[in-house]
C-alpha cells in the first residue's frame, strides 16, 4: 500500500509540475534538480570544464616536449601531468560528456518524460565534482599527484607510489559508483519507458549504443573498483596482491586492469557510433544503410571487448597459446568495426549531402577513426606489437580513436542538438572555423606521433634523443593549435545560449526521431503523455 | 675574445636548435639487423599496405560521394538501404584478409618464442633507473648507467650525437651466436628494448622472462626502457655492442680478471682520502639520481642526506639502510648492486661530504664481515 501511495503521489506531482511549475529558482534548481535536461546540462558543462583542465595538462606535456632537454618541468611533474591528463580526459571529460548526452537525449528519443530514476540521477552527477575535487587536490599534496600513468601499473603505483595514491583510489571508487548508477539509470529508462510501439529494433541507434554501453559499464566498473581496492590493501593494510616479494603477482594487476580497460575503450566510443549514425543519415538525406547490421555490429564489438584484454600485454611474457588467442580475437574486432564504417559510407553514397558543422565532425569522425582502426589492426599483430608496444605509435593510435572518435563524436552531437537544447541556431561560420582548426591541429599533433613511434621513441618520457626532435616540434605546434581552438567552442556555445536565429522544432531537414517533434528549445517537461510510435 | 664568441655561438646554437643540427625525418620502422626484426618489418609493411589499400577503396567511395552527391550540385537522394549480399560480402572479405594476415604472424611469433639452444645466456635486471647485465655462465656482471652529462639534459651544454642513448658500460655480445636474455627486475616493471633486434620484453619483479636474438652485423645498437618505471624512465637507455667472436672472448677474459681484482681490493687497507675519492664517483652513479649530487634529495620521496640523522648519527643504521634498503620506499638494497669497496666508499663519502663532517669511515673489510653475518 505504502509503495502504491508513493507512486501515486509521484504521478500527481508530475502532473502538477506540468501545468504550473518551471524550474526552481537560483542555485537549488541545480543542486536539487531531478530533471533530466538540467542534469544533462550539468554533465556537459562539467565535462567541458574537465576537457579544458585535462587539455591544459596536455599543453604542459607538449611544451616540455617541444625541444629535447628539460626546459619547463622536471620529470616528476611531467609524470604527474601525463597521469592526470589521461585520468581526467577518460573519466572526467569523455565519459561524463556521453552521460550528459544520454540524459538529454534518451528520454527525448524514446518519448519518455524523464529518466527512470531521477533522484539517483542527481546523486550520480553530484558525486562527480566531489571525485574530481579529490583527484585534482592531489596535485597540491606533499609528494605530488599520482605519477604512474593513467594505467597505474603495480608495483609502481603501490610500493613505489606517492602518498596521494590513497586519495586517487578513493576518487576512482566515487567515479565508479557514479558511473554504475548512471548505467543502471540508462538501462532502467530504456527498458521501461519507451513510447508504446517502440520495439527494441525500432529504437534509435544512439539509444541502442547507450544500452550496450551501460551493460559494459555495469560489467567492468566493479572490476576497476576491485583492482584499486587490492591496491588500497597493498598500500595500507599489508597485503601482497601485487608485491612479488610478498608472494604477489605484478602481472595480475595488468590482467585485472585491462579486463576493465579494454571494454572501457568501447564505453568511450560506442555512444559516438550511435550519434554519428543519426547525423550522417540526416545530412545525407537518406536512411542509414543497414540499421540491423549496425545493431549487431555494436553487440559483437561489445562481446569481443571482453576477450581481447591481453593485447595490451603482449610483451609481459604470456605463454604463446595465450598470445595467439588474444591476437586472433583482437583481429576479429576489425570485422564488426569494418561493417560500421562500410555502413556509414554506404549511407553517404548517392545521398544529397550538405556539410553543416555536425556533418563535418561526423565525416571527420569516420575518416580519422578508421585511421585509428588501421593502426589498431597493426597493433593487433602480436609480433609487430613487440616493436610498437609502449612507443608513440600507441599514443598516436589511441589519440586517433579518442580525439576524432570520442571527442569529435561529442562535438558533432553538440552541434546537432544545440538548436534543440537552446532554441537558437549556433553561428555556422564560427562552428566551421572550429571544425577546420580542430581538424588541422589534431592531425598535426597526432599524425607525426606514428613516425616517432616507428622510429623508436618510447611513450611517457619527458626528454628524448635528437632524432625525434623535428616531429615532436611539429606535434607540439599542432597540439597548441588544437588546444587553443577549443576556447572557440566555448564562445560558440555561450553565443548560442544567449541568442541567435530562432531554431524550428526540426532544424535539419533530413533528421528523424521523436526529439524533433517537440518544440525548440525543448520545454522543461516533455512527453508527459507518451507519443505513439508506428 | 673571438674564440669565446665562437664558443658562445656554438653553445647557443646547440642549445637553441639542437634539432636542426642532428635532425632526421624518419617515417618508418627500421628493418633492423636480425632475422626476427626483418620478419617483423615485413609483417609491418604487409599489414600497412593492406590498410592503405582498404583505406583507398573506402575513402575513395566516400570522397566520390562528397564530391558528386552534394545537395549544392543538385543531387537527389536515393532511398536504398539494406542489401544482404553486400553486407555478407563486406563481412566475409575482411575476415579472409585477416586469416591471410594471421598465418605469417603466427609463424613469426612461434619463432620469437623459441629460446632453446642458446649459446650465450645473459641475465638482464631492471633497476630504477639502470640495467644490470650478468653473464651467468662466466661469473661476472655489471651495471649500465646513462652517461649523458646532466649539463646536456639541463641545456647548459650542447647536446652530443647520442644524447640520452649512451651508457657507461654497454652490453657486449658476440655476432653470429644465439644469445638468450633472462629478464627480471629489482623494483618496478621495466621493459628492455632494442629496436634493431626486434626484441622487447618486460622485466618484471618476481618473474623471469625469456627472449633471444642473433646479430650478424657487428655494431653499436641503441634502445630504451619502454615501461614507465618512475622519475627517470626516460633516462635508462640500452646500448648493445655486437663484436666478432675473438674480440668477445678477449673482452670476457678481461672482465673476469677485473672482477677478480675487484674482489681482492676488499682486502686492501683503504685510507679516508681514497675512500672519499672513490665514494664520490660511486655516489654519482648509484645515489645522485634520487638524493642529488649535493645530497639535498627531493623530499618527501627522496630524503636529503645532507645533515640527515642517518648520515650523521648511528653508523650501523646507515650501513643497514644502504645494504638492505628500506622496504615500502624507493630506497633499494644496494648490497648486491655495489661491491664491498663501493659500499664502504659511498657510506664514508655520505658521512663526510656536504658538511656531514663526522670524520668516521668504514672499510670494505667491515662491510664484507657485515654482509657475511647476515
Amino acid at each position: 500500500m505504502a509503495v502504491t501511495g508513493v507512486f501515486m503521489s509521484a504521478v500527481a506531482d508530475t502532473h502538477a509540475q506540468d501545468h504550473h511549475h518551471g524550474p526552481a529558482k537560483g542555485i537549488s534548481r541545480w543542486l536539487l534538480t531531478t530533471n533530466h535536461k538540467d542534469i544533462g546540462t550539468m554533465y556537459l558543462i562539467f565535462s567541458f570544464a574537465m576537457f579544458l583542465l585535462g587539455g591544459t595538462m596536455a599543453m604542459v606535456i607538449r611544451a616540455e616536449l617541444f625541444q629535447p632537454g628539460l626546459q619547463i618541468v622536471q620529470p616528476e611533474f611531467f609524470n604527474q601531468m601525463t597521469t592526470m591528463h589521461g585520468l581526467i580526459m577518460v573519466f572526467g571529460a569523455v565519459m561524463p560528456a556521453f552521460v550528459g548526452l544520454a540524459n538529454w537525449m534518451l528520454p527525448l528519443m524514446i518519448g519518455a518524460p524523464d529518466m527512470a530514476l531521477p533522484r539517483m540521477n542527481n546523486w550520480s552527477f553530484w558525486l562527480l565534482p566531489c571525485a574530481f575535487l579529490i583527484l585534482v587536490s592531489t596535485l597540491f599534496m606533499e609528494g605530488g599527484a599520482p605519477n604512474f600513468g593513467w594505467t597505474f601499473y603495480a608495483p609502481l603505483s603501490t610500493t613505489y607510489g606517492p602518498p596521494s595514491t590513497t586519495f586517487f583510489i578513493f576518487a576512482v571508487h566515487i567515479m565508479g559508483i557514479s558511473s554504475i548508477m548512471g548505467a543502471i539509470n540508462v538501462i532502467a529508462t530504456i527498458l521501461n519507458l519507451r513510447a508504446p510501439g517502440m520495439t527494441l529494433m525500432k529504437m534509435p541507434l544512439f539509444v541502442w549504443t547507450w544500452l550496450i554501453t551501460a551493460f559494459l559499464l555495469i560489467a567492468v566498473m566493479p572490476v576497476l573498483a576491485g583492482v584499486v581496492t587490492m591496491m588500497l590493501m597493498d598500500i595500507n593494510f599489508g597485503t601482497s596482491f601485487f608485491d612479488a616479494s610478498g608472494g604477489g603477482d605484478p602481472v595480475l594487476f595488468q590482467h585485472v586492469f585491462w579486463f576493465f580497460g579494454h571494454p572501457e575503450v568501447y564505453i568511450m566510443i560506442l555512444p559516438a557510433f550511435g550519434a554519428v549514425s543519426h547525423i550522417i543519415p540526416a545530412f545525407s538525406r537518406k536512411p542509414l544503410f543497414g540499421y540491423a547490421s549496425m545493431v549487431y555490429a555494436v553487440g559483437a564489438i561489445a562481446l569481443l571487448s571482453f576477450v581481447v584484454w591481453a593485447h595490451h600485454m603482449f610483451t609481459v611474457g604470456i605463454p604463446i597459446v595465450g598470445q595467439l588467442f588474444f591476437m586472433y580475437a583482437t583481429m576479429l574486432i576489425a570485422v564488426p568495426t569494418g561493417v560500421k564504417v562500410f555502413n556509414w559510407v554506404a549511407t553517404m553514397f548517392r545521398g544529397s549531402l550538405t556539410f553543416e558543422a555536425p556533418m563535418l565532425f561526423a565525416v571527420a569522425f569516420v575518416i580519422l577513426f578508421t585511421i585509428g582502426g588501421f593502426s589498431g589492426l597493426m597493433l593487433a599483430i602480436a609480433p609487430a606489437d613487440f616493436q610498437y608496444h609502449d612507443t608513440y605509435f600507441v599514443v598516436a593510435h589511441f589519440h586517433y580513436v579518442l580525439v576524432p572518435g570520442a571527442i569529435f563524436g561529442i562535438f558533432a552531437s553538440a552541434y546537432f542538438w544545440l538548436p534543440k537544447w537552446t532554441g537558437h541556431m549556433y553561428d555556422e561560420t564560427l562552428a566551421k572555423t572550429h571544425f577546420w582548426l580542430s581538424f588541422i591541429g589534431m592531425n598535426l599533433a597526432f599524425f607525426p606521433m606514428h613516425f616517432l613511434g616507428l622510429a623508436g621513441m618510447p611513450r611517457r618520457i619527458p626528454d628524448y634523443a635528437l632524432q625525434f626532435a623535428d616531429f615532436n616540434m611539429v606535434s607540439s605546434v599542432g597540439a597548441f593549435m588544437f588546444g587553443a581552438t577549443q576556447l572557440l567552442f566555448l564562445l560558440i556555445v555561450v553565443k548560442c545560449i544567449k541568442g541567435g536565429k530562432e531554431a524550428p522544432a526540426k532544424p535539419w531537414d533530413g533528421a528523424e526521431g521523436l526529439e524533433w517533434t517537440v518544440s525548440s528549445p525543448a520545454p522543461y517537461h516533455t512527453f508527459a503523455t507518451p507519443p505513439e510510435v508506428k | 675574445m673571438r674564440v669565446h664568441a665562437q664558443r658562445a655561438g656554438a653553445l647557443l646554437g646547440g642549445l637553441m636548435f639542437p634539432a636542426w643540427s642532428m635532425a632526421d625525418w624518419t617515417l618508418n620502422m627500421t628493418p633492423g639487423v636480425t632475422g626476427t626484426s626483418n620478419e617483423i618489418f615485413s609483417l609491418h609493411m604487409t599489414i600497412l599496405w593492406i590498410c592503405v589499400v582498404i583505406g583507398v577503396v573506402v575513402f575513395g567511395v566516400m570522397f566520390w560521394s562528397i564530391f558528386a552527391h552534394r545537395k549544392s550540385q543538385g543531387a537527389k537522394p536515393a532511398n536504398f538501404h539494406e542489401n544482404t549480399l553486400v553486407e555478407i560480402l563486406w563481412t566475409i572479405i575482411p575476415f579472409v584478409i585477416l586469416v591471410v594476415m594471421a598465418i605469417p604472424a603466427t609463424a613469426t611469433l612461434v619463432d620469437m618464442y623459441d629460446t632453446t639452444e642458446s649459446e650465450v645466456d645473459i641475465k638482464v635486471t631492471g633497476y630504477q633507473w639502470k640495467w644490470q647485465y650478468e653473464y651467468i655462465n662466466e661469473d661476472f656482471g655489471y651495471f649500465s648507467n646513462l652517461s649523458t652529462p646532466r649539463d646536456q639534459i639541463e641545456n647548459r651544454q650542447a647536446k652530443g650525437e647520442n644524447y640520452l642513448l649512451e651508457v657507461d658500460n654497454p652490453l657486449v655480445i658476440p655476432v653470429g651466436k644465439k644469445v638468450r636474455f633472462l629478464l627480471t627486475a629489482n623494483d618496478v616493471i621495466h621493459s628492455w628494448w632494442v629496436p634493431d633486434f626486434g626484441v622487447k620484453k618486460d622485466a618484471i619483479p618476481g618473474f623471469i622472462n625469456e627472449t633471444w636474438t642473433r646479430v650478424d652485423e657487428p655494431g653499436i645498437y641503441r634502445g630504451q626502457c619502454t615501461e614507465l618505471c618512475g622519475k627517470d624512465h626516460g633516462f635508462m637507455p640500452v646500448v648493445v655492442e655486437a663484436v666478432p667472436e675473438e674480440e668477445y672472448n678477449a673482452w670476457v677474459a678481461e672482465k673476469k680478471e677485473a672482477a677478480e681484482r675487484e674482489r681482492q681490493l676488499t682486502q686492501k687497507d683503504w685510507t679516508m682520502a681514497e675512500l672519499m675519492e672513490r665514494g664520490e664517483k660511486a655516489y654519482q652513479t648509484a645515489c645522485a639520481a634520487c638524493h642529488q649530487a649535493d645530497g639535498s634529495g627531493a623530499p618527501p620521496a627522496f630524503p636529503a642526506l645532507k645533515g640527515s640523522p642517518i648520515a650523521t648519527q648511528d653508523m650501523a643504521a646507515h650501513i643497514d639502510i644502504v645494504v638492505n634498503g628500506k622496504s615500502g620506499t624507493s630506497m633499494q638494497a644496494f648490497g648486491n648492486q655495489l661491491s664491498e669497496v663501493d659500499l664502504a666508499a659511498v657510506i664514508t663519502y655520505e658521512r663526510n661530504a656536504w658538511g656531514n663532517n663526522t670524520g668516521e669511515m668504514v672499510t670494505p673489510k667491515e662491510i664484507f664481515d657485515y654482509k657475511n653475518q647476515q
